[in-house]
């Protein structure tokens, strides 16, 4: 595989104006994360990591500085190209699962597909392959409300998945379940870094974060640790 | 994602609030039923028109000769002439003089309308005669005292046994020769209260020349040119327009229809108001719905929806609420005409139909589409541009 990062993040800077005050939510980061890497960023609730999964994530745009994504700045592109690498790059996975209420299971995991353009029989066919290899097979037709916590957080993860993107970005995706859940869902992450997927994690808690091989710890926006997650 | 999809995502979006989706469409229902039902009352209405104008024979031109002083004149002899001069739009002709004074049957002295009339006037009117004969070539010629009278005549003054009988007009015995059958409802002053005279003895009794005559034209598309032709001859012997007049019963109507069609044009625009206002209700509606599905707007633009999709997608469903109430408005419109068809004919006793066009309901079903995708409009745009962060945080 290439060398270059998958991730990088050069003096990137996101600054929010209230009034007359200038909040940095990010502040001068430069970081990179290459492919197949488990990386934890992990800060306490106003260090900049939500602000950051953003902008990994495409959702959001730096004020300053340059984000290279697969080796191509995202920084200035326009919403509707922001989507669309959205919807090739990045799996999302939420702390609330933001599954769609309405559809069922194997709807809800083929919407990316099908703002892919992927054909209805084949993307059918990824989403029930993906659902069965998450142990929800006999459930495609169920409705996410139907699930417990850690079942709907699976297809939320399952949703992630299914478009073979090059990153997987999960925000919190423990914080709205118990521990023995949360920590089912962290070894589903960790068996998935075994294949070979690029995982940054979100969370404020340490202890999750040392599931991860890499923690990046924010602070006011600013990056105060790097390293290996056995250290931090 | 294609538009199928969206259309499908639509139908099941409207399909799972039903009784909402209902009041939403509600405004376009009530418009589209109400044009329907009025453009329909409007063609009952004018072929009501045009059947009761045929009735009284829409082939017929009227003319009038006012005069211009004694130099110059008309005689029945020149129109006749005129008639067979112009086969190819002029059919039958019969002077129409009306006279006055008093009819006498034995001591029963009663006024009725006195016509002076030519051996094709029954026929021109399409009276028919029930009992005896009409009038003759041969009455006329030779002016003979005999006369036709009305249902109404035989049967209040003769107990129905009329021919053969006699009559006194303006002081001159007559002979009853037929009598016509039933034209409207044999009452007083109406149709059937009439007796008919050969023009030549009513003009030479109240001692005026002839001044009127109706006439039948060939075809009544040739209505324009017919007229035209009885105009001109006219206009030759009197050098002067105002001199006669000339009235086609098919431009007569055709005056009417076009009065009564912008009638119905304007009650429709103004039905039409009620689809304008059905569609500001679900513009209002598809607002609501932007903000409560806000957060799967959020979802849908995380995992890579553009935003043409996501405005599609409020667009078309929009324009699917509005297309299934132009639906329901069409069968409804469809019911109440045949409703009010019913209680039309029971309620007046007419052949009043209610008969809603084809156009009419291709048109109201287009603008009910075109207004939900015209008020789907705003909405969407405010869904499209929903920021998903925001719409991520949005409870």
């Amino acid at each position: 595989m290439e060398n270059k990062p998958l991730i990088e993040f050069r003096s990137v800077s996101k600054y929010y104006y209230m009034g007359d005050n200038v909040v940095r939510a990010a502040d001068r980061i430069s970081l990179s994360v290459n492919r197949g890497e488990f990386v934890a960023i992990v800060g306490q609730s106003g260090s900049g990591k939500s602000t950051c999964m953003n902008i990994i994530g495409c959702l959001d745009t730096p004020t300053s500085g340059e984000y290279m994504l697969d080796g191509r700045n995202v920084g200035d592109l326009r919403k509707n190209k922001l989507a669309e690498i959205r919807n090739e790059m990045v799996g999302f996975i939420f702390q609330q699962y933001n599954l769609l209420p309405k559809a069922n299971l194997r709807e809800n995991v083929e919407i990316p597909l099908m703002y892919a353009g992927v054909p209805k029989g084949e993307r059918k066919r990824r989403a029930v392959e993906v659902l069965t290899s998450l142990g929800l097979g006999d459930k495609l037709k169920n409705k996410p409300n139907q699930l417990s916590g850690g079942q709907q957080q699976r297809v939320s993860i399952a949703r992630a998945l299914v478009s073979r993107p090059a990153l997987i970005l999960a925000d919190e995706p423990t914080g709205a379940l118990d521990s023995k859940t949360g920590r089912e869902v962290l070894s589903i992450l960790q068996g998935l870094h075994t294949q070979g997927h690029t995982i940054v994690l979100i969370t404020h808690d340490g202890s999750i974060a040392k599931k991860a091989q890499r923690v990046v710890r924010l602070e006011d926006g600013r990056v105060v640790y790097d390293g290996d997650s056995a250290l931090a | 994602m294609n538009p199928l999809e969206s259309f499908e995502l639509a139908i099941k979006n409207i399909a799972a609030g039903k009784v909402r989706a209902f009041l939403t469409m509600l405004g376009i229902i009530i418009g589209v039923m109400a044009v329907i039902l009025i453009v329909g009352i409007g063609n009952g209405l004018s072929a009501y028109m045009v059947e009761q104008f045929q009735s009284m024979g829409t082939n017929t031109l009227n003319v009038n000769i006012f005069g211009r002083g004694s130099a110059r004149a008309v005689s029945p002899d020149d129109m006749y002439a005129l008639v067979d001069d112009n086969p190819d739009y002029l059919a039958l002709i019969s002077p129409t003089s009306s006279m006055s004074g008093d009819v006498k049957t034995g001591n029963e002295t009663y006024s009725t309308s006195i016509t002076g009339v030519g051996e094709d006037y029954f026929d021109i009117r399409q009276y028919s005669v029930n009992s005896g004969r009409g009038l003759y070539f041969v009455d006329i010629d030779k002016r003979s005292r005999v006369c036709v009278v009305g249902s109404y005549i035989a049967n209040e003054y003769y107990s129905g046994g009329a021919v053969g009988e006699r009559m006194r007009i303006a002081g001159t015995d007559f002979t009853i020769v037929g009598v016509l059958a039933e034209e409207a409802d044999s009452e007083e002053s109406g149709t059937d209260d009439a007796v008919y005279v050969p023009y030549s003895v009513a003009s030479r009794l109240s001692g005026a020349a002839v001044n009127s005559y109706v006439l039948t034209v060939v075809s009544e598309d040739e209505a324009a040119a017919s007229k035209k032709i009885v105009e001109n001859k006219l206009l030759d012997v009197f050098g002067n327009s105002n001199a006669y007049r000339v009235q086609s019963m098919t431009e007569l109507l055709d005056t009417m229809s076009q009065m009564l069609g912008i009638v119905i044009i304007v009650l429709a625009a103004i039905a039409g108001i009620s689809l304008v206002v059905g569609g500001v209700g679900i513009m209002n509606i598809m607002l609501v719905s932007v903000t409560e599905r806000t957060r799967e707007i959020g979802i849908r633009k995380a995992l890579g929806a553009k935003e043409r999709y996501i405005m599609s997608q409020f667009v078309i469903e929009a324009a699917v609420t509005s297309a299934i109430g132009g639906l329901l408005g069409i069968a409804a419109g469809y019911g109440l005409s045949t409703l009010a068809t019913r209680i039309l004919t029971d309620v007046t006793g007419e052949s009043l139909a209610v008969s809603p066009t084809s156009t009419a309901v291709l048109t109201a079903f287009g603008v009910s589409a075109a207004i939900g995708i015209l008020f789907g409009y705003l909405p969407a745009k405010k869904a499209a541009r929903l920021n998903p962060i925001d719409a991520l945080r949005y409870e």
